[in-house]
């Protein structure tokens, strides 16, 4: 497969994850504001930085909105166009990718990923953004799914199906780190944390639901929410499909299927990286979490996650580049 | 439901086409000079006419709407960065009886076969100008006259493998060659997938009518391609070279390889060791032997062409020189479409094949003999002026639709440059029936049939009808207003 095929499928389905987290993150937050009496300016505030800081793209915001309340956050993270992550421009940069693959992809998954960038592009989308905020975001958390469902079921499962998977998983790993990042100043800055107030509860759920996780951690925990168990169910659950746990191991066996390589082995550094990524979380509790404070330890995720992303595109993607080739050199004299 | 409409009030379609339909003082596809339906229009019409209004409506917008979901749109040059539209397409097939098909099928045979002549001459022997035949002065200046390869020898002797040569009808509906396109023609996809809305849009219609298929196009595509694989290669990986996804046929190229099921790279996937092409893959590197290539020569290898091109592969030319790697179409096919070369391929029909051209050209003067230039300064308002290297309508003076200060700057450049222009009459291009909005109106169009130089030479039965969809215009290119036409070919001739 040709490396900037395979750099285009990754960020493809990359993106796509992207675009579906973030509309879960808009939705959530609009539906749970519904349930706050007296917001003032400073409340709000204190609701929806952190949500921007969470994408990673604080400055970008600051340097374009003055405050941040519903009506700027959701504008940057839906439909600006300068904003390189708002859902628009990742399903822009999903399409560009499928577009420059056209020949690789089948013709199910280019229509679908044309459909919605053709609806998000359209007045109509701004018509259901402004009647139903919800709908807008149910449409691509829908068309997400459906592309699941289009890479399982028309794709075929060589290379390229592995390039897409890393891809998705990566992104979904990362995502699921930010979206549990949000609330950590309402924690203690070490060691577990105690029973917490019914506002906090209120945010914390957010953060389940932005997951998809409420139901999951319905039925593993009942209904007490606790933030030690959100972030033993989103972190180390091996059954949960968006844990960090279950993302690097679907993550790990992606990078292993394209290089054939067996367990408990590496060929390249992407595959070393991740598999003692996986080990880390196979062998941890929830307390390894919490001793260094929840936002150090999901920092240090990130920047781990950060580095297998690198060694992938160093192993199949960057390299080949980097060679010259002396004779080529020479007839250009 | 979809087409299933049985609005009473909807007149039937085939009535208001032919009751207010004018076919005017032109050389109408559908409707004789008496007013009659040429019987190749009947078996069509027969069905068309009992479809209702609304349902050709609702017909009308599903194509356009899979189109645009399928992506099958151009980009144009000029616009808003990545603007893409859909290539306009109108529902009522432009149809060719089978005789008439046949004769042109053996003309643009014809036309390939001296054209591949001319250009083996030209880089070898050069007998059609040692002979007198064609002045030499003529090639030696063209601009995409390859002096690098003189002498250099080609798979098979097969220099132009793909050739879409562009077919008007004058006001007796007799056939003319406008020009030939032997670098990258483009527009084949499109043909395959207005035949694909139509299937889908008048499924009964086709057997009914015998419709002659085009399906195949991709499997000879790949034949042809194959056919010209450097010797001793056991199973030879061919690629298309696409500038990428800014090319404004970029969906046609990713279409082309998608279906013949092979790599589609740009030039920064391909690099060149030892005089052999190789694509960087996660793999490593991979040899290549065949490129379809969909870049001009200008662009193909900076370090012997343009040096500032990003697209080209460094080293390409001279791995193709070693025979390492063949391109389809060979480097220098480009001096066949100079227009200048156009005006000459009648000799090189006579010169070569020792026949008569079966598909005349249309009559063009010479800017650079001193009789035509003075002929074409002194009848500028009524000739078409072409530049001779430009394709895509771009450079060109309409004499009698141009205003004075036109006339006057393609005179200067004209008097400065001779060698580059040729002037033609205004020709009234043949008009069909076509779907202005609310009505029929009759547009002009033309042909691009598609031609295949592989083993046997294959030319897809139809090709690309364009057709100028304003009003009185005789311009069909897509980057200006321009549309198109499914083009059926049948078995018979009714």
């Amino acid at each position: 497969m040709l490396s900037r095929v395979a750099n285009s499928l990754f960020w493809m389905n990359r993106y796509i994850e992207r675009a579906e987290n973030t509309a879960r993150i808009v939705d959530v937050n609009l539906q749970l504001l519904l349930d706050f009496r007296n917001l003032d300016d400073r409340r709000l505030a204190e609701h929806w930085v952190p949500i921007v800081q969470s994408t990673g793209d604080e400055t970008l915001f600051f340097k374009l909105y003055k405050a941040a309340n519903g009506q700027t956050v959701t504008d940057f993270l839906v439909f600006s166009q300068e904003n390189p992550n708002s859902i628009l421009s990742a399903v822009a940069e999903a399409r560009e990718n499928a577009r420059m693959v056209r020949d690789q992809v089948t013709v199910e998954l280019w229509e679908e990923i044309n459909r919605l960038y053709l609806f998000m592009r359209s007045p109509q989308s701004r018509q259901v953004w402004a009647s139903a905020p919800d709908e807008l975001c149910n449409e691509v958390k829908r068309s997400s799914l459906i592309l699941q469902g289009l890479v399982r079921g028309t794709v075929l499962e060589n290379e390229g199906w592995y390039f897409m998977e890393a891809g998705r998983f990566i992104e979904r790993a990362d995502k699921t780190t930010r979206i549990l990042d949000v609330r950590y100043q309402t924690l203690p800055e070490r060691g577990l944390p105690g029973p917490i107030n019914e506002t906090d509860a209120l945010e914390w759920v957010a953060v389940l639901r932005s997951c998809s996780a409420m139901d999951a951690y319905r039925q593993t925990y009942g209904a007490d929410v606790h933030p030690a168990h959100i972030a033993e169910l989103l972190v180390l659950s091996d059954e949960f499909p968006r844990s960090v746990r279950s993302c690097v191991a679907r993550l790990d066996r992606a990078l292993r299927s394209i290089a054939g390589t067996p367990s408990h082995r590496f060929t390249n550094n992407a595959e070393k990286l991740s598999g003692r990524l996986l080990a880390e979380l196979q062998f941890s509790t929830v307390d390894d979490i919490f001793a260094p404070g929840l936002h150090d330890y999901l920092d240090q995720l990130q920047i781990k996650l950060n580095a297998v992303g690198d060694a992938l595109f160093e192993a199949y993607i960057f390299l080949p580049y980097l060679e010259a080739d002396p004779a080529t050199e020479r007839q250009q004299q | 439901m979809l087409g299933l409409s049985r609005d009473p009030s909807g007149a039937s379609l085939g009535r208001v086409l032919l009751d207010r339909y004018e076919a005017g003082d032109f050389f109408d596809e559908m409707v004789s000079g008496t007013g009659e339906i040429r019987p190749h229009y009947r078996r069509f019409l027969e069905r068309f006419n009992q479809l209702k209004r609304d349902e050709f409506d609702q017909k009308r917008q599903a194509v356009d709407l899979a189109f645009l979901r399928q992506g099958i749109t151009f980009n144009v040059y000029g616009d808003q960065a990545g603007a893409e539209r859909i290539f306009p397409f109108d529902l009522i097939p432009r149809i060719i009886p089978a005789t008439e098909w046949a004769r042109v099928e053996t003309g643009l045979i014809q036309r390939i076969t001296a054209l591949n002549h001319f250009l083996h001459d030209i880089y070898h022997e050069q007998r059609i100008l040692k002979e007198g035949v064609i002045p030499p002065f003529y090639v030696l200046s063209a601009r995409h006259f390859r002096r690098e390869f003189v002498n250099f020898q080609v798979p098979k002797d097969i220099y132009m493998h793909i050739c879409g040569t562009d077919l008007i009808r004058d006001r007796d509906g007799k056939y003319l060659v406008l020009e030939d396109n032997g670098r990258c023609p483009s527009g084949v996809s499109y043909v395959l997938e207005n035949r694909r809305a139509m299937r889908r849009s008048f499924a009964g219609l086709f057997e009914a009518v015998g419709v002659r298929p085009v399906a195949n196009y991709s499997d000879v595509l790949l034949k042809t391609l194959l056919n010209v694989a450097p010797a001793g290669v056991a199973e030879p990986t061919v690629v298309l070279l696409t500038p990428g996804p800014y090319n404004s046929a970029y969906f046609e190229h990713t279409y082309l390889a998608r279906q013949m099921g092979i790599e589609i790279v740009e030039g920064r996937d391909l690099v060149v060791r030892d005089d052999r092409v190789y694509m960087r893959t996660t793999k490593g590197l991979r040899p290549v032997h065949v490129i379809y290539r969909r870049i001009d020569d200008d662009f193909l290898d900076p370090t012997v062409f343009r040096r500032d091109s990003q697209l080209g592969v460094p080293g390409l030319v001279h791995a193709c020189r070693a025979g390492t790697v063949t391109l389809a179409n060979s480097i220098g096919t480009g001096i066949a479409d100079d227009k200048v070369m156009y005006y000459f391929v009648p000799r090189m029909i006579k010169f070569y094949l020792g026949e008569e051209p079966i598909l005349d050209n249309v009559p063009t003067y010479l800017a650079s003999e001193d009789e035509d230039r003075r002929y074409i300064l002194d009848h500028l308002d009524e000739l078409v002026v072409k530049a001779a290297n430009e394709s895509g309508g771009y450079g060109m003076l309409m004499g009698p639709k141009a205003t004075k200060a036109e006339i006057a700057e393609f005179r200067d450049r004209i008097i400065a440059e001779p060698r580059n222009y040729i002037a033609q009459p205004m020709i009234s291009l043949s008009r069909h029936p076509t779907f202005c909005g609310e009505e029929f109106e009759g547009r002009h169009i033309d042909l691009r049939p598609f031609i295949l130089n592989g083993e046997k030479i294959f030319v897809l039965p139809g090709g690309l009808t364009r057709v100028a969809l304003r009003k009185g215009s005789l311009v069909v290119n897509s980057s200006q207003g321009g549309g198109s036409k499914d083009t059926w070919v049948l078995y018979g001739d009714e």
